[in-house]
């Protein structure tokens, strides 16, 4: 089971542990994670769970589709080289211990 | 101890009200009281990604389970506020209980129109709960026969995409204004969905209130349309819209009028008494006329208005309306009010799929963009909506014309 690593807006730390299968936004909902808001639910229309990842994990990630770099663009905080939206990114095995940080605003 | 606030409704606006007022630090007590059983879900994958089983129950909830818990936040459920009175600053409760607040928060969000004609048969369906979801689901599951939406809005069409592309039903649509989606979108835009939904088989009946609905024979359903057409279906959606329930704030003496009439800082009649999301009227600038809307956008920033004033740091709510729609594979984003007599500027091509309606006022202000399949587009036209920027015209209209460097100057 991989262990995600979540860095909340008040410097805390949380480890989570993951199913494979789910997404980012929806282990950071199951997990009370602070900071990701996710109107939408996960329709990829809102750019409200908005996280930086570990660039060190980049290549294990899903790829950005155009639609998710296009809502990047609209991201209420800074848009970085390792912005993604959470519920674009599919948990799985080699994600494990993943640092994953929550952006300082969602809108 | 301060008796707190109660918030009737748990939903997108009743939770977000909840999780706000936490947020920004308010440590009296917070009831949340839902009529419906279960932890509050998300609304809008029920006509869509649920009912396909792309988006699976465990990702419904709007928050989790420990939520509640860890933020003190206590969630009553299956429970109905039969009554509230404001002269005592308490509610009482279907349970018998009665609850003092001091501060009151109605999101009693909306219920389907009800239908106006005589006893519906078996199989018409309405669908606003997870379990509505599901029983629509399984019917649509065991039959063979047609289904007819009636009610051309968001919701009715994005039920028929559904039913035609996962389910593979033969789908009818019966709306009795002569366009679809009449109240949410512009006319340009209805015509491309009309024109998707023929592309994708079904069949679209405009201009055709419905005479009745009437128990066919055996298992079906005969839907007759104003011309005495009969539509023999084996299940019926009624997608006709809501209304706002607003029931216990009437009877309470609130202001309502088609919503409870609330003021910019989300505040009914009864000074400690607020109302949010779609239950809510209330007033847009630059609008002579007050609002009602149903979506998530509006039901979550309204709520954290009304958070907003009950921690004493109050907000205006002036935010720009947005929504979404996902159906026949194509993304429809909203920025802004769509009204009749505005000017509609086309952005891209059409035939590609993915463009954008610009709609201006009279005197040249941009007021809506509706984008098709452009979703960094959508964001950039609440940037610009919100920040009051106008393109003209014919910068609209221009592929090439960088909107985004209109933002900053």
């Amino acid at each position: 089971m991989p262990e995600l690593i979540f860095h909340q807006r008040d410097g805390s730390v949380r480890k989570v542990d993951a199913k494979s299968g789910v997404s980012v936004m929806q282990l950071a909902i199951q997990a009370n994670i602070r900071g990701i808001d996710a109107e939408c639910g996960g329709a990829c229309a809102c750019a409200t769970c908005h996280v930086y990842i570990d660039e060190s994990y980049s290549d294990r990630l899903p790829d950005l589709t155009d639609e998710e770099s296009e809502m990047l663009e609209g991201v209420a905080a800074e848009r970085r080289p390792n912005s993604r939206l959470a519920c674009q990114v599919m948990v799985d095995d080699s994600m494990d211990g993943m640092g994953i940080e929550v952006p300082d605003r969602q809108f | 101890m301060s008796a707190g606030t109660v918030i009737i409704g748990a939903s997108h606006a009743g939770v977000t009200c909840a999780a706000a007022l936490r947020e920004a630090g308010y440590t009296d007590r917070i009831l949340l009281v839902s009529e419906e059983e279960g932890i509050p879900c998300h609304r809008p994958p029920l006509s869509k990604g649920y009912m396909t089983g792309a988006v699976s129950a465990d990702s419904l909830p709007l928050k989790s389970a420990s939520f509640y818990q860890e933020d003190n936040i206590d969630l009553l459920t299956g429970v109905k506020v039969t009554a509230v009175n404001p002269g005592q600053k308490n509610v009482v409760l279907s349970n018998g209980k009665i609850v003092s607040y001091n501060y009151l928060v109605l999101a009693t969000g909306s219920k389907p129109r009800p239908w106006h004609g005589a006893d519906l048969p078996e199989h018409v369906y309405t669908l606003r709960t997870v379990q509505d979801a599901s029983n629509i689901a399984r019917r649509a599951a065991s039959l063979s026969g047609a289904v007819v939406v009636i009610g051309g809005g968001y919701v009715g069409l994005e039920l028929a995409a559904t039913l035609r592309t996962h389910f593979k039903k033969e789908v009818h649509i019966v709306e009795m204004a002569p366009r679809l989606l009449r109240r949410a979108a512009s006319a340009e835009l209805s015509e491309y969905v009309a024109e998707l939904h023929k592309k994708a088989g079904n069949f679209l009946h405009l201009s055709c209130p419905v005479k009745a609905i009437n128990a066919g024979h055996k298992t079906t359903i005969d839907v007759v349309l104003h011309d005495d057409t009969v539509i023999n279906a084996e299940m019926v959606i009624l997608g006709t819209g809501i209304v706002p329930e607003q029931t216990l704030a009437g009877e309470a003496g609130l202001a309502c009028q088609d919503g409870i009439v609330v003021d910019k800082f989300c505040k009914t009649s009864d000074e400690f008494i607020f109302a949010i999301g779609d239950c809510s009227r209330f007033p847009v600038a630059h609008h002579a006329q007050t609002l009602r809307l149903e979506c998530v956008q509006n039901a979550m920033d309204q709520a954290r208005v009304a958070a907003s004033v009950i921690v004493g740091e109050a907000k205006e709510y002036a935010a720009v309306p947005w929504f979404w729609s996902d159906q026949l594979g194509v993304k429809f984003q909203t920025a802004g009010i769509i009204e009749d007599g505005m000017t509609c500027v086309v952005r891209g091509e059409k035939s590609s799929g993915k463009y954008a309606l610009f709609h201006f006022y009279s005197n040249g202000r941009l007021g809506a963009v509706e984008t098709i399949n452009q979703p960094a587009l959508h964001m950039l036209a609440r940037r610009l909506l919100a920040a009051e920027i106008s393109p003209d015209m014919q910068q609209a209209g221009d592929v090439q014309f960088d909107l985004k460097g209109l933002i900053g100057k």
